[in-house]
């Protein structure tokens, strides 16, 4: 409803601007001084790149870039067309089987090729959200119950400080092992490097999204926390109507630290420990150390944090969506 | 002649005791795989090429075996991860089942029923390095230097080096790795110490007495360390040497085969759990293994573009397609433009290359004893026996066998197992000329002038 009721409002205020100067500074400053900055980054890039000279050859510029977006797009697609043979391969191998030894079960297995490019986005992707969630479910009820009780907030606040500024990498090995023996089944559904690199963004979200929401439950006004009082409103109904609406805005500049925080802490965890995914390409490639790979490192870099922008644009868009007070959503 | 008795009849015990039937020629056809879905590990190295071949050629699947294939970070890495089963089986270096299962290191029963390759590693050196070893080393007549180069040339080099209170440092890929071996036999055949292990004491640097100081870096790494001036040297396998020429920031001098021509490098390992879980499915890894070294070798190496083609593309080694085939396709480049022929540097099939020799095991044991990896002497006997636990010649026989009776392969591609004792004849063809018979291991210690003698211990 508040998209639906907020739209109009936007276009309204919009209005007023076009009169002849005022479309034109705004065209300026939202499509022309933008397209002016990433000019120049182009060019000097291009021209600095041209005067970097690697032992893997001349460090990329943007022109070689462009090729190898191409190029792994390919190899994408010659991936592809691989799994559907491979599958066709493996219909017909089980019909063989089954002709043979009518005892047995025929199973579709999963292709057994590597990830392409496109496919690591989409796993570095699903790993980035799901630590975030479950970093999420913790962190929002812990900070809460922290914020609407001091002596719980006096109890805690010392390991929250200590926590907090560990390097989640620092974690990474601690991870590994307690995975290792605590998930040891024959068949794992969900494979180990995938838990490992989650709960490691699940370490390193939770501290944000703990604080913020603390903070903002303890610094609801102290008005609200009277007419709930004057209400008698139960515990419950006293978080759901007062203390969750009103510490929305605080609640969501926590995840979205947390969610940046997560981003750059997954690429490098998955570097670190060799799990699918953006920071495992990025590392193969350095491996490699083809003349392509600086190339197809830098493609990453840039796909990395195009992702990191979108993935805080849409943070954005959903604290606006939630929030009743619009002003603190800003960029 | 009596040991390779005892080990028939002991692997024939084991081997029915395991439902290895298919040892004997009568044994029932090969059963389908009990496991039919396999994750293999590997390092950035040309020797993982049969790994590769076998999947892209579709020997695995022929095998009713749905492999994935991992590239991982290092050699330890690698190895856990066959230990705690997260890898069912990996391109290994020789000396990681034998010292696993010695307890050196980590301690696992590891197996390996296929020996992927031999030959393959070289030594580089830097550029500043090279330009001082240069005046030692004899030239041909037309100027270039003559090879083999020995560490002789090296020497004065690091005398200089050691005078002016600066260490001499040098790379190799794993404490137990071939390299390592390779590298401390090139630089002691020349008169440099590379210095002692000694695990009694926890000292497991293997830098005591050392003239040069070896250290662990991961092959992909080694260029980009030695171009650092961490070390000035490394002994590591392609395409890691000839990737150090095209960058124009060393020189190998030497590779290994000229140090023991012929001598055995990867090994398949898997853990003895898995064997004795999965026999089907272990005779038929061997099995589509022993097809792709076939298909590596085949027609005097005509293949070989096709490999480096397939090895060049980035989830396998991904270097440079050039890079991979100046080795793989029998040339050597040292000094950049003196490009040699050295058709056996890759060796994948031919000369028995595939079959676990326990000579080859003991060879590595003893090494491991010179250097103090192994502290306290051992019995002729206790060599032997270990290597019979960890090569598994009785695996590799079943999968020949099948595949010759399938008409897959034929009998005189492989050693005759009717007589075949699992120790090849001495070897004569070391840098320093010292003969290796493996069945003498303790012997063949007392030989080397550098290096624990039987009886010393540090």
């Amino acid at each position: 409803m508040s998209t639906i009721t907020m739209t109009p409002g936007r276009l309204l205020r919009w209005k007023p601007q076009v009169d002849g100067r005022g479309l034109l500074t705004t065209t300026v400053k939202l499509v022309a001084l933008p397209a002016a900055g990433i000019l120049v980054f182009l060019l000097l890039w291009s021209a600095g790149a041209r005067n970097i000279d690697t032992s893997l050859g001349q460090f990329p510029g943007p022109l070689a870039v462009g090729e190898q977006f191409g190029a792994l797009y390919t190899e994408h697609q010659r991936s592809r067309e691989k799994e559907v043979a491979f599958y066709e391969r493996q219909r017909e191998r089980n019909a063989r089987r089954v002709a043979e030894d009518p005892g047995y079960e025929p199973k579709i297995r999963d292709y057994t090729g590597k990830e392409t490019f496109i496919d690591q986005i989409g796993t570095s992707l699903v790993t980035v959200m799901s630590g975030f969630l479950l970093a999420a479910m913790i962190a929002i009820p812990l900070g809460i119950a922290i914020g609407l009780s001091p002596g719980l907030n006096a109890a805690c606040n010392p390991i929250i400080q200590v926590f907090k500024p560990v390097s989640p990498l620092a974690w990474l090995p601690l991870v590994t092992m307690v995975v290792s023996a605590l998930y040891a089944t024959p068949d794992p559904v969900i494979a180990k490097s995938f838990i490992n690199s989650m709960i490691t963004v699940t370490l390193c979200c939770l501290w944000p999204m703990v604080i913020n929401t603390a903070v903002g439950v303890a610094s609801i006004d102290r008005d609200l926390v009277n007419v709930s009082r004057v209400l008698r409103l139960p515990p419950l109904q006293h978080v759901r109507r007062i203390v969750l609406p009103a510490s929305v805005p605080m609640i969501f500049t926590g995840m979205r630290l947390s969610l940046g925080v997560a981003w750059m802490v997954l690429i490098a965890a998955e570097m670190l420990a060799q799990n699918p995914g953006l920071g495992k390409f990025v590392w193969d490639e350095f491996q490699n150390g083809s003349s392509d790979s600086l190339a197809r490192i830098m493609a990453a870099v840039i796909v990395i944090g195009f992702i990191g922008f979108l993935l805080d644009r849409s943070m954005l868009q959903l604290q606006r969506f939630f929030s009743w007070d619009k002003g603190t959503a800003t960029h | 002649m009596k040991w390779a008795n005892t080990i028939r009849a002991a692997v024939a015990t084991l081997a029915f005791a395991t439902g290895l039937g298919a040892t004997t020629a009568q044994a029932a056809k090969l059963g389908y795989p009990e496991k039919e879905e396999l994750t293999f590990g590997f390092i950035k190295l040309t020797d993982m090429a049969p790994i590769a071949i076998a999947y892209e050629k579709g020997f695995f699947e022929d095998e009713g075996l749905y492999v994935t294939i991992e590239a991982q970070a290092n050699w330890k890495v690698l190895l856990d991860g066959v230990i705690d089963g997260r890898l069912d089986g990996a391109h290994m270096l020789a000396g990681q089942p034998i010292a696993a299962t010695m307890g050196f290191g980590t301690q696992a029963d590891i197996i390996t029923p296929f020996s992927m390759d031999l030959n393959g590693n070289g030594i580089t050196v830097s550029n500043e390095i090279w330009s001082q070893m240069k005046p030692n080393i004899a030239r041909r007549e037309d100027g270039l230097p003559e090879h083999p180069i020995k560490a002789d040339a090296l020497k004065p080099v690091v005398e200089k080096y050691r005078a002016a209170g600066k260490p001499f440092n040098m790379g190799m890929v794993f404490p137990v790795s071939t390299h390592n071996y390779e590298l401390r036999y090139w630089l002691a055949a020349g008169g440099i110490h590379p210095g002692y292990y000694a695990p009694h004491k926890g000292d497991i640097s293997g830098q005591i007495d050392a003239e040069a100081l070896l250290s662990v870096t991961p092959p992909p790494q080694m260029p980009a360390t030695l171009e650092a001036g961490t070390i000035y040297g490394y002994c590591v396998g392609e395409p890691w040497n000839q990737q150090a020429v095209f960058k124009d920031i060393g020189v190998p001098v030497v590779t290994d085969y000229e140090i023991w021509k012929n001598n055995p490098e990867k090994v398949f390992g898997i853990t003895k759990g898995f064997a004795e879980k999965y026999p089907n499915t272990t005779v038929r890894i061997t099995r589509a293994l022993i097809r792709a070294a076939m298909w590596l070798d085949d027609n005097n190496n005509a293949n070989r573009p096709e490999a480096v083609k397939i090895l060049s593309q980035s989830h396998y080694v991904g270097a440079d397609y050039d890079v991979i085939a100046n080795s793989m396709t029998g040339t050597f480049e040292y000094e950049k433009g003196d490009k040699r022929a050295v058709p056996d540097f890759n060796v994948f099939f031919r000369y028995n290359a595939t079959y676990p020799y326990y000579s080859d095991a003991i060879w590595y044991m003893t090494q491991m004893r010179r250097w103090g990896q192994i502290p306290e002497d051992r019995s002729d006997d206790w060599y032997k026996e270990l290597a019979a636990k960890v090569y598994r010649p009785d695996i590799y026989e079943a999968a020949a066998r099948s595949l010759i009776e399938e008409g897959l392969a034929s009998a005189d591609q492989f050693p005759d197992f009717a007589t075949e004792d699992g120790f090849r004849d001495p070897q004569t063809h070391f840098i320093d000329g010292i003969v290796y018979n493996g069945h003498q291991p303790n012997a063949y210690i007392d030989k080397f002038p550098i290096g624990l003698k039987s009886g010393e211990k540090l």
